[in-house]
């Protein structure tokens, strides 16, 4: 069914292969993992005429090289991370093909924090409980890549062909990003839970594959709880807003742990998850009411 | 005509984004045969479902309409109440044997913590029958609760940065088995060879909730 395809030179920072997750495992403690910035990986797969759960590669901030062993299709999205094959320059969001031979290299992005590596076929690895995902918390999936890795391809022969050589695709926001919360299930631990929604918030140095930890700008007022009480255990949605006992909040990306024990405030809709994703440390964002 | 109506509390459905609601309930019996419904009747548009202490998260696909699942989940939920709260399981709860050395580097702690000795800790772990209430954690951590009580300590002020799998280990009234390496803020009291996760076997996880559970003393090398 595959054949090695491409063949890691250098992975950059952290590459990981993901798929859209392995959905209906709770019972046995595995969450959804899956790509981080979801849109960005569907818009690769629908480039290359893929369905949209086929697997990627998923590059923190860029910086990864390959060679094609054959002739491939792949596209790159996500974070702008600079595109050349050969060192001629490729856009973004387009169509690429690879002779065998041929190298795609990555730059460093300059805004967004993910980039995603789309490949016709999709890339074809074992499946983990129905998944191609690296789950970065639970340690399941594939190893995260590292030079000299082959990976091979998935057939196909029964996917349409692309119809699209470039998608229009906005760059990505480096100044103050604003994502929508719906407030809830323990917005009434708080005294104040709207003060969710006032003044500005930075994304910490401690962001990854599990969340991301936020910190006041100025002086927003913070967030304060009604009492100190232990809350029972209790499972967490994609896009949670965990507030610390130091009223910093922890928002819950891919790997995310599926319980917690502090008080969700909100929880950021999902489409908006895909923004949080590419947030780089020190970047501001601001919270506003999801219309429900 | 009016109809017999029984005096049971309804659950409550809390927002949790806008894929999810949290069903919390004050019951035990209730959220048991609730959950034990959702097993056998998935609601169309519901992904998955979370139970845990005292709440079940329920997750919903893309395109699920929320108020139609909501419905569905608070029909469910009184189905379950009349049913008079007893779990209709349609498999006899397995019973699992964890072999356990009585090594762990808190044993003594507990002991203190507890005014009794470190033998009274075991006997009364090893007496106990446990129940995995819910998995959390990482895939595979069951927390395991007893209808006896005498064994509830608080987690460690401080977490460890690294917990062998196999440490067997207590906090907040619960039992647990650690199913790989990783991080831990529970109070370490033995150690077990039996594999509580593993790929390789058709279930990886050796503990779904409802699991039941016997601790019993291991020799220690």
């Amino acid at each position: 069914m595959s054949r090695a395809a491409l063949r890691i030179l250098d992975p950059g920072p952290l590459s990981t292969i993901q798929d859209l997750g392995r959905p209906g495992w709770f019972s046995i403690g595995v969450g959804v993992s899956g790509a981080a910035d979801r849109r960005s990986l569907k818009l690769a797969n629908r480039l290359l005429g893929n369905p949209e759960d086929a697997a990627g590669i998923e590059i923190l901030l860029g910086g990864l090289e390959l060679v094609a062993e054959g002739p491939v299709l792949l596209a790159v999205t996500g974070a702008d991370a600079p595109i050349t094959v050969d060192g001629v320059a490729h856009a973004h969001a387009s169509v690429i093909s690879l002779r065998a031979g041929q190298r795609l290299k990555l730059g460093m992005a300059a805004a967004g924090l993910r980039v995603y590596v789309g490949v016709r076929g999709g890339i074809a690895v074992d499946e983990i409980l129905g998944s191609r995902s690296r789950d970065t918390l639970a340690g399941l999936g594939p190893d995260p890549l590292t030079a000299g890795v082959a990976l091979g391809v998935g057939a196909a022969q029964a996917y349409p062909w692309p119809n699209v050589a470039v998608a229009p695709v906005p760059s990505m926001n480096s100044g103050v990003v604003t994502v929508g919360v719906l407030l809830g299930p323990r917005d009434d631990w708080f005294t104040d839970p709207r003060s969710l929604f006032t003044g500005a918030w930075q994304m910490s140095d401690r962001a990854d594959r599990v969340g991301v930890r936020l910190a006041r700008v100025g002086d927003g007022p913070p967030l304060i709880r009604i009492n100190d009480k232990e809350l029972p255990t209790e499972g967490m949605p994609l896009g949670a807003i965990q507030v610390q006992p130091s009223g910093e909040p922890v928002v819950f990306l891919a790997d995310h742990p599926i319980t917690g024990g502090y008080p969700v405030i909100g929880v950021v809709v999902t489409p908006d998850v895909d923004l949080l994703a590419q947030l780089r440390p020190g970047q501001h964002l601001r919270f506003r009411p999801a219309p429900s | 005509m009016s109809a017999i109506t029984v005096p049971t509390a309804p659950p409550r459905i809390l927002p949790a984004g806008d894929r999810s609601v949290l069903v919390a309930t004050d019951d035990d019996a209730d959220l048991v045969a609730f959950i034990d419904l959702l097993r056998h009747e998935l609601p169309s548009g519901v992904d998955d479902f979370l139970p845990a202490a005292q709440t079940v998260l329920i997750t919903m696909t893309d395109t699920a309409d929320c108020r139609v699942v909501e419905q569905r989940l608070r029909e469910l939920f009184r189905s379950a109440q009349a049913s008079g709260g007893i779990g209709t399981a349609a498999q006899p709860d397995e019973i699992r044997t964890i072999p356990v050395r009585y090594d762990g580097p808190d044993l003594e702690s507990v002991a203190a913590q507890l005014g009794i000795t470190v033998r009274e800790v075991i006997t009364a772990h090893t007496r106990a029958l446990w129940r995995c209430a819910f998995i959390g954690f990482a895939p595979g951590f069951g927390y395991l609760e007893t209808a006896e009580p005498g064994l509830a300590v608080p987690r460690r002020a401080e977490a460890r940065t690294s917990v062998p799998a196999g440490a067997v280990a207590l906090a907040d009234g619960y039992s647990a088995v650690y199913p790989r390496r990783s991080p831990g803020g529970w109070q370490l009291i033995g150690t077990t060879d039996v594999r509580m996760w593993d790929l390789g076997r058709a279930e990886p996880s050796l503990l779904r909730p409802g699991t039941r559970v016997r601790f019993t003393e291991a020799a220690l090398e």
